[in-house]
């Protein structure tokens, strides 16, 4: 087995018995933190250790029973919940627009659209801060919402961009000479056929909106405070494992995601 | 004869309709883009510009550079070296496990490759934030990774591994992982394997072929992930400020104290607006890199 030649070049696997180490080294490291966390947050003490000596659910318990922890997810779900359709429709819109009509422009437009992407998130947060602060905006629903959604059009963007890419403009030139109108071409032949796309940029949309700390950090607090907000003050001020449970959910909510995209990728092809 | 008569007064009326009709069409769809243009004007743009204006005000309302020559100062200098020594350090370990990663990724059948890709997924799917307290917990004094080292003998007594530089490294290379190895995967699939196997027949050692014709390939795709990581850790706030403990002061930490701590905008805006410039000086410098690798790697 291990002699038998690996790649075109006549590597042996023997021979790249160190590449297959090092990989496996890396792989550990990229996931012990986000499995390890989940038989940890059973544990029956104040202190996280592993193995656990004893299980509980005390921390389930801690979180589920506790209204502020509640009431920051509730913001959480209902702030990622808006961002995802106002992202999703604002993406969408505009990423179709960008490829029906091509202009000078078109390029500077792009670029405007995906710069939430690359600029730093402390600077969104304390820009947002400021601005917000002279419109009465800080530590809204709405505030959080707009920021939140600046973030995930890019995301929305290239997602619907990857799905027009791949779709054929004579369909809707089809249904246009049939007699339909742009808007009932666009609902009823160009849409369904991006939709696998649109799905994943909505995927995106929640996840950026719903993991997102730092500009939270900064524009929300008291009763509006999302949960990754609460987590942040409470990991940095005492480590509570109730933060450990809360982790763990978001740990099994990524799998499903993935598992999710995974699917309708198979669905797709 | 009448036909063409009749024609001809018509058909350029007809196409300057059209003309008109087709222009109007891509207006409208021009303003497709707009909501979403408002939108980032209203939270990214306006902010910007306000900050920029600000820092060239000192306290009192007057025009000066005041702000920007505090950037000389001792401790705000201290953060900038911080800063590039911690994206530079993190930047070079990602490149050294992510290369691997991605070659042995891309060599792989395609079934295999989407089974291991999962292990670089997930991570880049799941919460930075709750990454970062996993770590906290893991490298704590009474952590697991003490307890371990403790216990198989390796070290007497527990190391600090947190709230330290030492921390904040391990945490950011986590995240910041996936960000190179994705990207230089995909441009390391698009390298065609007939190139390898013709420098093997023409005598190359794998050696030989790996390093002449599958490194200089792969040169455009590692510039840009290294350009993504290094970049992204250049504003990264959230790991060095929960693993950093207060004792690495990052540029980005700097300007979250600046602002909540001590209510200095002057300071925070003419930290962001160096920040932004270094960013985009990095970008546009790095694209550049790019544009003239894969000129050469296109040369025979």
């Amino acid at each position: 087995m291990l002699n038998t030649p690996a790649t075109s070049t006549q590597v042996t696997h023997g021979q790249r018995l160190w590449l297959y180490a090092t990989v496996a080294l890396v792989m550990t490291f990229l996931v012990i933190p986000c499995i390890l966390v989940i038989p940890m947050s059973f544990s029956d003490s104040q202190y996280l250790e592993f193995p656990p000596r004893s299980l509980s659910l005390r921390w389930y318990e801690a979180f589920f029973t506790s209204p502020e922890w509640i009431q920051s997810a509730v913001v959480s779900l209902k702030v990622a919940g808006l961002t995802t359709v106002l992202a999703t429709v604002l993406g969408t819109l505009a990423s179709y627009g960008l490829y029906k009509a091509t202009s000078l422009f078109t390029p500077i437009t792009r670029g405007l659209l995906m710069l939430p992407m690359m600029i730093p998130l402390i600077f969104v947060a304390i820009g947002v801060f400021f601005v917000y602060a002279r419109f009465g905006l800080n530590n809204t629903i709405t505030g959080l919402v707009l920021a939140h959604t600046t973030l995930a059009i890019p995301f929305v963007m290239i997602a619907v961009g990857n799905g027009l890419k791949s779709f054929d403009p004579n369909l809707e030139r089809a249904a246009r000479s049939l007699g339909a109108s742009p808007v009932t071409a666009f609902l009823t032949v160009t849409l369904p056929q991006i939709r696998i796309s649109v799905f994943s940029g909505m995927l995106f949309a929640f996840v950026t909106s719903f993991d997102e700390v730092v500009v939270s950090l900064f524009v929300s607090s008291g009763a509006n405070s999302t949960l990754t907000k609460r987590m942040f003050a409470n990991i940095r001020d005492q480590v509570d494992p109730t933060v450990a449970a809360i982790s763990s959910m978001l740990v099994a909510l990524s799998i499903v995601v993935l598992i999710a995209a995974q699917f309708v990728k198979r669905k797709d092809a | 004869m009448t036909l063409a008569m009749d024609g001809a007064p018509g058909m350029p009326l007809n196409r300057a309709m059209l003309k008109s009709a087709r222009r109007r069409e891509r207006r409208i769809f021009s303003g497709l883009a707009l909501p979403a243009l408002v939108l980032v004007a209203c939270i990214l743009l306006i902010p910007f510009a306000w900050l920029a204006w600000l820092s060239l005000f000192d306290a009192a309302g007057n025009l000066s550079a005041q702000n920007y020559a505090r950037l000389l100062r001792p401790a705000y200098v201290g953060s900038f070296l911080t800063t590039f020594k911690v994206a530079g350090l993190v930047t070079a370990l990602c490149v050294v496990f992510g290369y691997p990663v991605a070659y042995l990724l891309s060599q792989l059948s395609a079934r295999a490759a989407q089974i291991l890709l999962v292990f670089v997924i997930l991570p880049f799917w799941t919460s930075v934030l709750v990454r970062t307290y996993a770590w906290l917990v893991l490298l704590q004094r009474n952590g697991v990774i003490n307890d371990w080292l403790l216990s198989m003998g390796v070290i007497d007594e527990p190391l600090a591994l947190v709230h330290n530089l030492t921390g904040t490294i391990i945490g950011m290379v986590h995240v910041m992982l996936p960000f190179l190895i994705l990207p230089l995967y995909a441009s390391m699939k698009a390298i065609d394997p007939v190139l390898l196997r013709a420098a093997a027949n023409c005598g190359a050692s794998p050696s030989q072929a790996f390093r002449q014709v599958f490194l200089p390939l792969s040169m455009p795709g590692l510039a840009s992930g290294i350009a993504l990581t290094f970049v992204l850790c250049l504003g990264f706030y959230l790991t060095p400020a929960l693993l950093g403990g207060g004792r690495v002061a990052m540029w980005s930490t700097q300007i979250a104290d600046a602002v909540s701590k001590f209510s200095n905008w002057g300071a925070a805006s003419a930290l962001s607006v160096a920040l932004l410039v270094v960013t985009a000086v990095v970008l546009w410098g790095v694209r550049r890199l790019t544009d003239a690798l894969s000129f050469s790697a296109g040369k025979p």
